[in-house]
C-alpha cells in the first residue's frame, strides 16, 4: 500500500521535472532569447487528482498575438517531452507582471539587448512625467530618450541614446 | 430558487452588462484600427496600434465571458461579428469617427481615464471572472493613459493651432461622455450585486483625473449636458452601421470562414 504510494509521488514527481524542463525550452516567439519560464509566464505545474499536469500560462499582454504561438509551443514541448496527461489552462488573476521576469531573464533580456523592465510600478505622475532615464545597453549612458511608448510588439518601448546615438528596446514596465 | 452559476448576478443581466463593457472596447479599437498606414508619424502608427490590440484583447476575453453567461453556446466571434447594429451595447463615444490626430487622442483620453477608474474598482467585483479580466486590463489601459495624456498636454499646451483644434475636439466630444455615466437600472442591478462599481464613483473620479490632464493641457472642460444617446440600450449614432459593415463584412460573406 505505502509502497504504491510511493511509487505514484516518485511518477509525479519525475512527470513535472520532465514539464518543467521542457517548459524552460520554449522560447518567446517575438525574443527568442528568453524562455516563457524566465518572463515568469508559466503560473505552475500542478497535478491534478486523477493524474493529468495542469499547466497554467499566463499571457504578457491580452492582445498579444504571440499568445497563440505559445500556447502551441507548451503543448508540443510537453508532448515531446512525454509528460502524460496535461492540460494548459490560461491564468489571468493575479495578473502578470513585468516584475516577475527572473534575474536569468533580465541578463538574458540585457545581452539580447533590450533593456529589462525596472521594478516598482511607477505612481500616475510619474507616468505623466516620463519618469527616471533608462541607461543605454550599448555605452550605459543615461543620456537617453523614449522615441515611442510602443514598439514592435506589444511588450516593448523604443528608445534612442544621445549618446552613442544608437536605437534600443525597452521591455514596458506593467 | 436554485443557486445563480454566475455569482451574485444572474445571467441575463450579466450578458448584458459585460456586453457593455466588451463592446466599448471592440468598437473603440476597430477604430483605432483605422488610423494604420495613416497616422501623422510611425511612432504614433504603432502606438494606436498596439493600443486598438490591446482593446481588441480585452474584448475578445469579454465577449467570450458574456457568451458563457448567455448560455446558447455563442463564442466572441458569433458574438463580434454575427449581430445587428441594435444589438450593440457600446455607449456612443467609443463609435465617434477619428477626425484628425487630436479629435482621436481627446476621445482617447476621456475612454482611457474612464476604462482606468471603471476596472481599477472592478479588480474587488464580487463576480472573480470580471475582478481578473478588470485586473489584467487595468495595467494596459494606464499605459494607453499615459501615451494619450502625454499627446493631450503636448497639443493643448502646443500652438495656437493645436490647443484650438484640441479644444475644439474636447468640446464636440464631451457630450458623449455623459452616457458612459449616466446609470441605470442594469448598471444599478450590477453595483447592488457588487459585480460592478457605483458609476457615481467611477464618475468621481473621472472627473478628478481629467481635470489634472485639462489643467496641464491649458485646455477648459465644458459643461455636461443632457444627452440623448443610448448605446448602452442598442441605440446608437449613425456611425456605428458603418464600423460593422468593415468589421463584418467578411464573417457575413464567408460565414463560418477559418484561418
Amino acid at each position: 500500500m505505502n509502497l504504491a504510494r510511493d511509487h505514484r509521488r516518485a511518477d509525479v514527481d519525475r512527470r513535472l521535472s520532465l514539464a518543467w524542463a521542457a517548459l524552460a525550452s520554449v522560447e518567446d516567439p517575438e525574443i527568442p532569447a528568453v524562455s516563457i519560464v524566465d518572463l515568469g509566464l508559466i503560473r505552475g505545474v500542478d497535478p491534478l487528482p486523477d493524474g493529468t499536469l495542469e499547466v497554467g500560462l499566463s499571457p504578457t499582454y491580452v492582445g498579444c498575438p504571440a499568445t497563440e504561438v505559445i500556447r502551441h509551443s507548451v503543448a508540443e514541448a510537453l508532448r515531446d517531452a512525454g509528460v502524460g496527461q496535461f492540460v494548459v489552462t490560461t491564468v489571468l488573476s493575479p495578473p502578470w507582471s513585468s516584475d516577475w521576469i527572473t534575474a536569468e531573464g533580465r541578463r538574458k533580456l540585457k545581452n539580447y539587448g533590450i533593456v529589462p523592465p525596472e521594478k516598482s510600478a511607477p505612481s500616475m505622475r510619474e507616468v505623466l512625467r516620463n519618469s527616471r532615464p533608462v541607461a543605454c545597453p550599448r555605452c550605459q549612458s543615461t543620456e537617453t530618450e523614449c522615441v515611442s511608448e510602443f514598439g514592435s510588439t506589444p511588450c516593448k518601448a523604443l528608445h534612442r541614446c544621445r549618446a552613442c546615438l544608437e536605437p534600443f528596446e525597452y521591455f514596458k514596465c506593467i | 430558487m436554485s443557486a445563480m452559476p454566475f455569482g451574485r448576478a444572474d445571467a441575463p443581466a450579466l450578458f448584458r452588462y459585460v456586453l457593455r463593457l466588451g463592446d466599448l472596447s471592440l468598437v473603440l479599437g476597430q477604430r483605432l484600427g483605422e488610423w494604420v498606414g495613416h497616422a501623422p508619424a510611425l511612432e504614433e502608427d504603432l502606438a494606436l496600434a498596439n493600443i486598438a490590440l490591446d482593446l481588441v484583447g480585452q474584448a475578445r476575453l469579454l465577449l467570450t465571458y458574456a457568451g458563457e453567461a448567455e448560455g446558447l453556446g455563442r463564442d466572441e466571434d458569433d458574438i463580434a461579428f454575427l449581430r445587428e447594429q441594435g444589438q450593440y451595447l457600446n455607449a456612443v463615444l467609443a463609435e465617434q469617427p477619428n477626425g484628425d490626430f487630436g479629435h482621436t487622442i481627446v476621445r482617447q483620453v476621456l475612454i482611457d481615464a474612464f476604462q482606468l477608474e471603471l476596472y481599477e474598482r472592478m479588480t474587488a467585483s464580487t463576480d472573480e471572472r470580471l475582478a481578473a479580466i478588470a485586473a489584467k486590463s487595468v495595467k494596459e489601459v494606464r499605459y494607453h493613459l499615459r501615451y494619450s495624456g502625454n499627446w493631450l498636454v503636448r497639443l493643448g499646451d502646443g500652438t495656437p493651432e493645436s490647443h484650438a483644434r484640441v479644444q475644439s475636439a474636447l468640446d464636440t466630444l464631451w457630450p458623449y461622455t455623459v452616457e458612459l455615466f449616466a446609470e441605470d437600472e442594469l448598471d444599478r442591478t450590477m453595483a447592488d450585486a457588487g459585480v460592478a462599481p457605483r458609476l457615481s464613483e467611477v464618475h468621481a473620479a473621472w472627473v478628478r483625473r481629467i481635470d489634472e490632464i485639462l489643467a496641464e493641457a491649458t485646455l477648459t472642460r465644458p459643461n455636461d449636458r443632457a444627452h440623448s444617446w443610448h448605446g448602452k440600450r442598442g441605440q446608437h449614432s449613425e456611425h456605428l452601421g458603418y464600423i460593422l459593415a468593415e468589421m463584418q463584412h467578411l464573417q457575413r460573406t464567408y460565414p463560418e470562414a477559418r484561418w
